[in-house]
């Protein structure tokens, strides 16, 4: 139970609360989805470290080895990954979007001009 | 044996693949009317292969249906017990009653050339919301809700306003956050029971119930889903979403997503976790009983405050998922039913709400309440239509609202809460007030000069907004369907466990 046998999960832990921070301070839309990435990949590692047995082989059966390491949080983070991929690239999508409509891809613009929107709606 | 003798046992799987076909298939033709035929088809397909479902599972009967033929713990098994059942159809059946609605509504405010691509998310985002609710796998819960998730996104981005963009956007950042934080609660789960399948985490749980990564499995899954169904405050991508999405898209979704994440909450409250590790080892009820009052007060507050009508009605969205979790927070069975009554007749009203607010779009060019000055004169029926949804959000008697906070109150009674009753009816005269004023608005004030009285509203869009407007009228005098399997599916909740 030392520092060290726990490294993966202090990994984990500091890319976690590093996307999340990055995505709440910066106001930058592309930058807010690198912190976005930054959390999904910290999950990757929270399930992918558990699965790996120190000595385990790959889950296949043959003579002389009786540790396996698990097979199945690499199948759910492929996955998980997958979603990762495409939330990045609507998100992206979307940043492209907004920026020929609003010509800014600073959240605090972007926030100013829809201020300017809505006193035109009451018109 | 015939097809139509091997069908009823393969309802769960059609629930799911019917979509999610329909899909890929809707793209291919690049039509926008051939793919508005087939999804609309495929909607009603589902809608009836949900009540077959729930005939299935009516005698507290639990239908297990194992893909590819692996058998549970270890395949992936669909699972459909008189909860899901219920919710399956609401899903589909608002599916099949807003696609319609779709035809008109979305050829007026989408470009011609993506119709197709928007009858294609909206089967992508049905599937996700019944894959959500029928499977019974904790890491399917997640795929499928980002699924409907990322549909859900460009359904909303396809708004006609340009601020229907920055709405996608802020709600994808804070929907994959809660994502993410449901696939941390899972993972975590995974790791302290080795099995992925609900039913069999929940049976495996008692044994480290109480450990830290459970407890903290528990913690995430809450704010995840939480973020998910919009619970005060995590609701803040919630007002501009419904705003600024297409009015089809509206309905739907408030009709939809967000009960669908009730769902998922009670799901893992109630089957996995158990009610006495929810209830006894964090103070769970007490935030989730603050959470929700501070909902019905301060989002029914800002609602009076808004000065575009589907900004109202999306702030008493929030609201009205209050009383929804309001009534979770008792742990009581009567306050279950009174959540999963509530879950199926607000999701009525709302949808009603916004497709007659789609109405109004069609006339006043707009939702701002300034452009409905009058609108009664020239809109009567579509007035006195959006009169009786306010009724039913207010909860008077005689529409489906008043017969959930009935239920509400009756729960509150049980645990001997005096002064929730009062909370009750106090916030529900906050709802008195925006609905009111949108009455003195549109009854009482000159209409404006460039009102275009000449349009007429497509039958098409009328016909399916006062079919819902009469089932909030139906549901509040008739309540053996609704309270009846809400009833049966809390007990069933509550005594999976015992």
């Amino acid at each position: 139970m030392s520092l060290a046998s726990h490294f993966s999960y202090w990994v984990t832990i500091f890319l976690m609360v590093a996307g999340l921070f990055i995505v709440i301070a910066r106001g930058n839309l592309i930058k807010k989805l690198v912190g976005l990435g930054i959390f999904q990949t910290s999950v990757y590692l929270l399930y992918i470290a558990p699965g790996k047995l120190i000595g385990g082989t790959a889950p296949i059966l043959a003579e002389g080895f009786k540790v396996y390491s698990s097979p199945l949080p690499h199948v759910l983070i492929l996955t998980a990954i997958v979603v990762g991929v495409a939330t990045l690239a609507l998100g992206l999508a979307l940043v492209v979007r907004i920026r020929e409509t609003y010509g800014s891809i600073e959240e605090d613009e972007i926030l100013a001009a829809d201020l300017a929107d809505h006193a035109a709606d009451a018109r | 044996m015939s097809l139509a003798a091997h069908l009823p046992a393969h309802l769960p799987a059609l629930q799911v693949v019917l979509p999610l076909l329909a899909a890929p298939v809707a793209v291919l033709m690049r039509s926008g009317n051939a793919a508005f035929v087939l999804v609309t088809a495929v909607a009603w397909a589902a809608f009836a292969v949900a009540l077959g479902l729930w005939q299935q599972t009516g005698a507290g009967a639990v239908v297990s249906y194992a893909i590819g033929s692996w058998p549970a713990p270890w395949g992936i098994e669909l699972r459909v017990d008189r909860l899901s059942a219920f919710v399956l159809v609401l899903v589909s059946g608002m599916a099949a009653v807003v696609l319609p609605y779709c035809r008109q509504s979305v050829a007026r405010e989408i470009p011609k050339e993506q119709h197709y691509l928007f009858y294609a998310m909206f089967a992508l985002c049905l599937t996700g919301l019944l894959g959500i609710t029928i499977t019974g796998d904790a890491f399917n819960v997640f795929v499928f809700l980002e699924v409907s998730s990322l549909s859900t996104y460009v359904l909303i981005a396809l708004g006609r306003d340009r601020r229907a963009l920055v709405a996608a956007y802020q709600y994808l950042i804070m929907g994959t956050i809660g994502a993410t934080f449901i696939v941390i609660g899972v993972g975590l789960l995974y790791l302290s029971t080795g099995t992925l399948n609900l039913a069999d985490i929940g049976a495996r749980l008692p044994q480290v119930a109480g450990t830290r990564p459970v407890l903290a499995a528990l913690a995430f899954l809450t704010v995840g889903i939480c973020l998910k169904l919009a619970l005060f405050p995590l609701h803040q991508w919630l007002p501009n979403a419904y705003t600024y999405a297409p009015s089809a898209v509206s309905a739907f979704l408030a009709a939809t997503a967000t009960k669908v994440s009730v769902y998922v909450l009670l799901r893992f409250y109630f089957s996995v976790f158990g009610e006495s590790l929810v209830f006894d080892h964090l103070p769970l009820p007490e935030i989730m009983l603050l959470l929700s009052l501070a909902a019905m007060f301060v989002a029914s507050a800002m609602a009076v405050f808004q000065d575009d009508l589907k900004r109202v009605f999306a702030y008493s969205s929030v609201a009205q998922i209050g009383y929804i979790t309001l009534g979770l927070s008792f742990g009581s069975e009567s306050g279950l039913t009174a959540t999963v009554v509530h879950l199926f007749n607000h999701g009525l009203t709302k949808a009603a709400l916004f497709m007659l607010a789609g109405c109004l779009v069609v006339v006043a060019g707009g939702t701002h309440l300034s452009r409905l000055a009058g609108i009664g004169k020239a809109m009567p029926v579509t007035t006195f239509g959006i009169v009786l949804g306010g009724l039913s959000l207010i909860g008077v008697p005689g529409t489906a609202g008043f017969v959930s906070k009935w239920y509400l109150v009756l729960a509150a009674l049980e645990q001997g809460q005096w002064w929730l009753v009062m909370a009750i009816v106090a916030s529900s005269l906050l709802a008195v007030v925006y609905v009111w004023r949108f009455v003195e608005i549109a009854c009482f004030r000159e209409p404006r000069a460039d009102l275009a009285t000449a349009r007429r509203i497509p039958l098409s869009l009328q016909i399916p907004a006062g079919l819902l407007v009469a089932a909030t009228v139906y549901f509040g005098l008739d309540t053996s369907f609704t309270v009846g399997s809400a009833g049966a599916a809390a007990a069933q909740l509550l005594g999976m466990q015992r």
